[in-house]
């Protein structure tokens, strides 16, 4: 691998809930247009690392940096106008707009700052390319599950982001859809996005992630290229039963 | 802009240039029920700005409203102030308390909002009597100036212009968009950029600016303050039963509730004045259970219905 | 001393108010802002019937509480419980049922109004009593200790019984309770019935040491609140502490300042709580 510039830095990050230690001291870099997949049994800590990052929940201890600079005091808003849009893992739309304005509502307060024709041009270019086109006005309720994941990513690109976190954004797709699916983040990652992916999707990890972090009970069991992390006895035995 | 937005404009200017002509044509009592309509207009409709896309209901409008009355009584009665001073100081302290009133409740939510918000009327209300009592002597607090309830209505249909626009300038701008995505969820709003909390207290600020200076405007027509009168929560109530029983997905919504809802008032105080109370409960009831939509979504739903069986 | 004794008395009947209201709002997970109409009714009961038949506010008091019971299952079974159903989120079910409990309270406060517009006044138990050294009202006291046995009863049940158990069940998680086969749509009819009840027990307790009148309720709605915010949403422990709090901080405020402040005393220590412990006094800083 070529040597890449830093990106995102996760240093020492603890996340506590009560007494239960959602994220254990945890530490990781993503480097410049590099896919980082996380991955880890069911209550490991993955979506809470991604609401660390995010800034939908603050940190107990440790540091976050993008580009060398602290996120981890900032609020989301603040973290998402520096360049790092988001998935829920829980879809989490806008009801009440229409899906032009769903994708929309990516761009206008955030890292690139558009407004009118002009956003909502780039917007319906975006749905165009979740493959959301020609149905610009519809209420986004009218989706299917599946569909309201592509319109969120539409609002997450929208924001022509610098990091992307996908939350088991490939859960519950059928196999076409999931090869879609992956050609979509593929081509994410040629555009220069550095992407961050929480999955289950074995398949996935394997064929969209230059490295992946794997976690049990919150803490880093082991990471490195997925071939070779999959293959690991400890991280088998976290996984034992499951499919990889 | 759109011809449609600057059709709206021109629409609206030409309604409240006619509403400007009614005291032209109205007598006395009809005047005074002008009067109540125009201030229930700008209070339900500013009310709504704020609680409309974000659900939050404020029942701080007494607060405000009464901040403005009370300190146009006070600066007159007590401090000899000139009228047109006392409304704009009362209208900036107003504004400066819902700002205030705004950060401080951001955190808050659901009932905790609600009843922070019918709390600081109150609070206010009984703090400013007893100050009244026990530091300021019994000397009443009158407003006597020389403006008559035609007067006062053309100030409050200025307003009401005044917050037409501003509604109108909103719905437009990305602060708008803003509120109607912190409205639909507002942890997405935060995750694509929106300082949430800015937004909230911008219109709430505004809104209690607005409050406060009906409060202002409005006291010459009572002549004397008493702050039991200026600072009562029903006034809030009202307020909010106004604007969802027009209905606030609309900048004119709450002019719907509001003139129906103020004749049926006026009615009933007039007639069974014992049962005024029995009806603002009712009116929730019909609101919550009828009409969640306001009058003006029911309507949008059955045109809705009927286009499409017509096709 | 006196104050203190005084307090502790009238914080002991907003303990019991608390309590019906944390009953509703943690079980059936409707904030009921009609609680202080239920409050009223009982002591419009117990002036009613005592002025009427001279009978002991303490006799209507076990009349009232099944009649409230019955009362407040079909308003949660007719009024509220469509509200959950058709709510598409928590959000929606909450604004909702603020402005359903609030019609009902005015419509409460309506009819009330055209019974007995005027204070209910009655004198009952108003006799010296010595605690101490010190003379207080021996209906304050009896009036506590109604409150604490009511209270004390209330605890054995939750703890103790059966049903007890599912209500906790319920108040902790709904889905979770749903899975285990609870039947949770009745057991919160019963608990939002039960904390009615209660409530208006409390109230006919009230009425034997405050003059109350019609529309009053709204502002004991505003000290139930108060003390479960303060106390923390669920934590019974920590809202009789806070009724004490209240009740204290209220008869210091009306002895040593003016009467005419304690309302906005109140008013003054939940905007403090809500400012700097939004968790309540024991409660963990939520995440
Ligand atoms: N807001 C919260 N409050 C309390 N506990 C939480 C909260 N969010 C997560 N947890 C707990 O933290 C732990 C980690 O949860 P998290 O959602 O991060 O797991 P995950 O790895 O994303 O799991 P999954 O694969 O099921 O999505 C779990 O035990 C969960 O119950
Ligand atoms: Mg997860």
């Amino acid at each position: 691998m070529v040597e890449t510039s830093l990106v995102l830095a996760v240093q020492n990050v603890t996340k506590r809930f009560g007494g239960l230690v959602a994220v254990n001291n945890l530490s990781f870099d993503v480097s410049r247009n590099e896919v980082m997949g996380i991955i880890g049994p069911n209550g490991s800590g993955k979506t809470t690392m991604m609401n660390l990052i995010s800034g939908a929940l603050a940190l107990n201890e440790g540091t976050i940096s993008l580009n060398g600079r602290y996120i981890s005091r900032l609020s989301s808003h603040e973290i998402n106008r520096r360049g790092i849009a988001r998935t829920f893992q829980l879809v989490r739309i806008l009801p009440s707009l229409t899906l032009l304005e769903n994708a929309m509502a990516g761009m206008v307060f955030g890292h690139q700052r558009l407004w009118g024709e002009q956003a909502r041009h780039e917007a319906s270019k975006l749905l165009e390319r979740v493959g959301l086109g020609g149905q610009q006005s519809v209420p986004a309720t009218a989706l299917t599950y599946i569909d309201q994941k592509r319109l969120e990513l539409a609002r997450a690109l929208a924001a022509k982001p610098e990091v992307l976190l996908l939350d088991e954004w490939l859960a519950g797709l059928n196999p076409t859809e999931l090869q879609e699916g992956i050609d979509l983040i593929h081509s994410l990652r040629d555009e220069g996005i550095t992407i961050i992916l929480v999955e289950h999707v074995m398949d996935a990890i394997r064929s969209l992630c230059d490295r992946c972090l794997v976690m049990a009970a919150g803490a880093k069991i082991a990471e490195g290229r997925p071939q070779e992390v999959l293959s690991d006895p400890e991280v088998i035995k976290v996984y034992l039963g499951e499919d990889i | 802009m759109t011809s449609g937005d600057v059709k709206q404009l021109v629409w609206g200017a030409i309604l409240l240039a006619l509403a400007a002509c009614v005291p032209l044509v109205a007598n006395g009592y009809w005047m005074s029920i002008a009067l109540t309509i125009a201030m229930f207009t700008v209070l339900s409709t500013s009310w709504a700005l704020f609680s409309g896309p974000t659900h939050y209901i404020s029942l701080a409008t007494a607060a405000f409203f009464g901040v403005g009355g009370f300190l146009v009584g006070t600066g007159m009665s007590d401090y000899n102030t000139d009228y047109w001073t006392m409304v704009v100081i009362a209208s900036l302290a107003g504004t400066v308390l819902a700002f205030l009133v705004g950060l401080a409740t951001l955190r808050l939510s659901g009932v905790y909002f609600v009843i922070f918000t019918l709390g600081l009327a109150e609070m206010i209300r009984t703090l400013v009597s007893w100050i009244q009592n026990n530091f300021t002597g019994s000397r009443g607090l009158y407003v006597l100036t020389d403006l008559g309830e035609a007067d006062i209505y053309i100030h409050l249909v200025l307003v009401a212009a005044l917050v037409y626009l501003a509604g109108w300038w909103i719905a437009r701008s990305r602060l708008g968009f803003a509120m109607r995505i912190i409205g639909n969820d507002e942890m997405v709003a935060r995750h694509v950029g929106i300082n949430t909390a800015f937004s909230k207290v911008i219109l709430f600020t505004f809104s209690g600016f607005v409050a406060s200076l009906v409060g202002a405007l409005i006291a010459p027509r009572y002549t004397y303050i008493e702050p039991n009168g200026v600072f009562s929560p029903e006034l809030s109530f009202i307020v909010v039963i106004m604007a969802l029983l027009g209905g606030t997905g609309r900048l004119w919504g709450p002019i719907v509730g509001v003139i129906p809802f103020a004749l049926l008032q006026e009615y009933i105080n007039a007639n069974y004045s014992n049962y005024s109370t029995l009806v603002l409960g009712i009116a929730f009831l019909v609101i919550v259970y009828f009409l969640p939509h306001g009058v003006l979504g029911r309507l949008e739903e059955t045109w809705a219905k009927r286009r499409r069986s017509t096709w | 001393m006196d104050i203190i004794i005084t307090g502790l008395l009238l914080g002991g009947t907003y303990a019991l108010i608390a309590f019906g209201l944390n009953l509703q709002y943690g079980v059936a997970r409707i904030m009921n802002l009609a609680n202080g109409e239920m409050i009223v009714l009982g002591a419009l009961a117990a002036f009613w019937i005592f002025v009427a038949d001279a009978i002991s506010p303490i006799l209507t008091m076990l009349i009232v509480a099944p009649l409230s019971f019955f009362g407040n299952w079909l308003i949660y079974r007719f009024l509220l419980r469509p509200l959950v159903r058709r709510a598409k989120n928590q959000g929606q079910l909450e604004v909702d049922s603020i402005l359903a409990t609030f019609g009902m309270a005015f419509a409460l406060v309506g009819i009330m109004v055209s019974i007995h517009g005027e204070y209910y006044t009655y004198s009952y138990l108003a006799e010296p009593f010595e605690i101490l050294g010190e003379t207080f009202a021996l209906n304050r006291i009896v009036a506590f200790c109604f409150a604490v046995l009511i209270g004390a009863a209330l605890w054995l049940w939750l703890y103790f019984t059966r049903t007890g158990m599912a209500v906790r069940a319920v108040s902790v998680s709904t889905e979770a309770s749903g899975l285990v086969g609870i039947n949770v749509p009745q057991l919160s009819a019963i608990a939002f019935a039960l904390g009615g009840a209660v409530t208006t027990m409390g109230g006919t307790l009230i009425s034997t040491f405050i003059t109350l009148d019609a529309s009053v309720g709204v502002v004991f709605t505003m000290k139930a609140l108060i003390i479960i915010i303060m106390g923390g949403v669920g934590d019974i422990r920590g809202a009789i502490v806070a009724a004490l709090i209240l009740g204290l901080v209220e008869t210091a405020v009306a002895r040593l300042i003016d009467p005419g402040l304690t309302l906005a005393a109140a008013y003054a220590i939940f905007v403090l709580i809500l400012l700097f412990r939004p968790q309540g006094l024991f409660g963990r800083k939520p995440s």
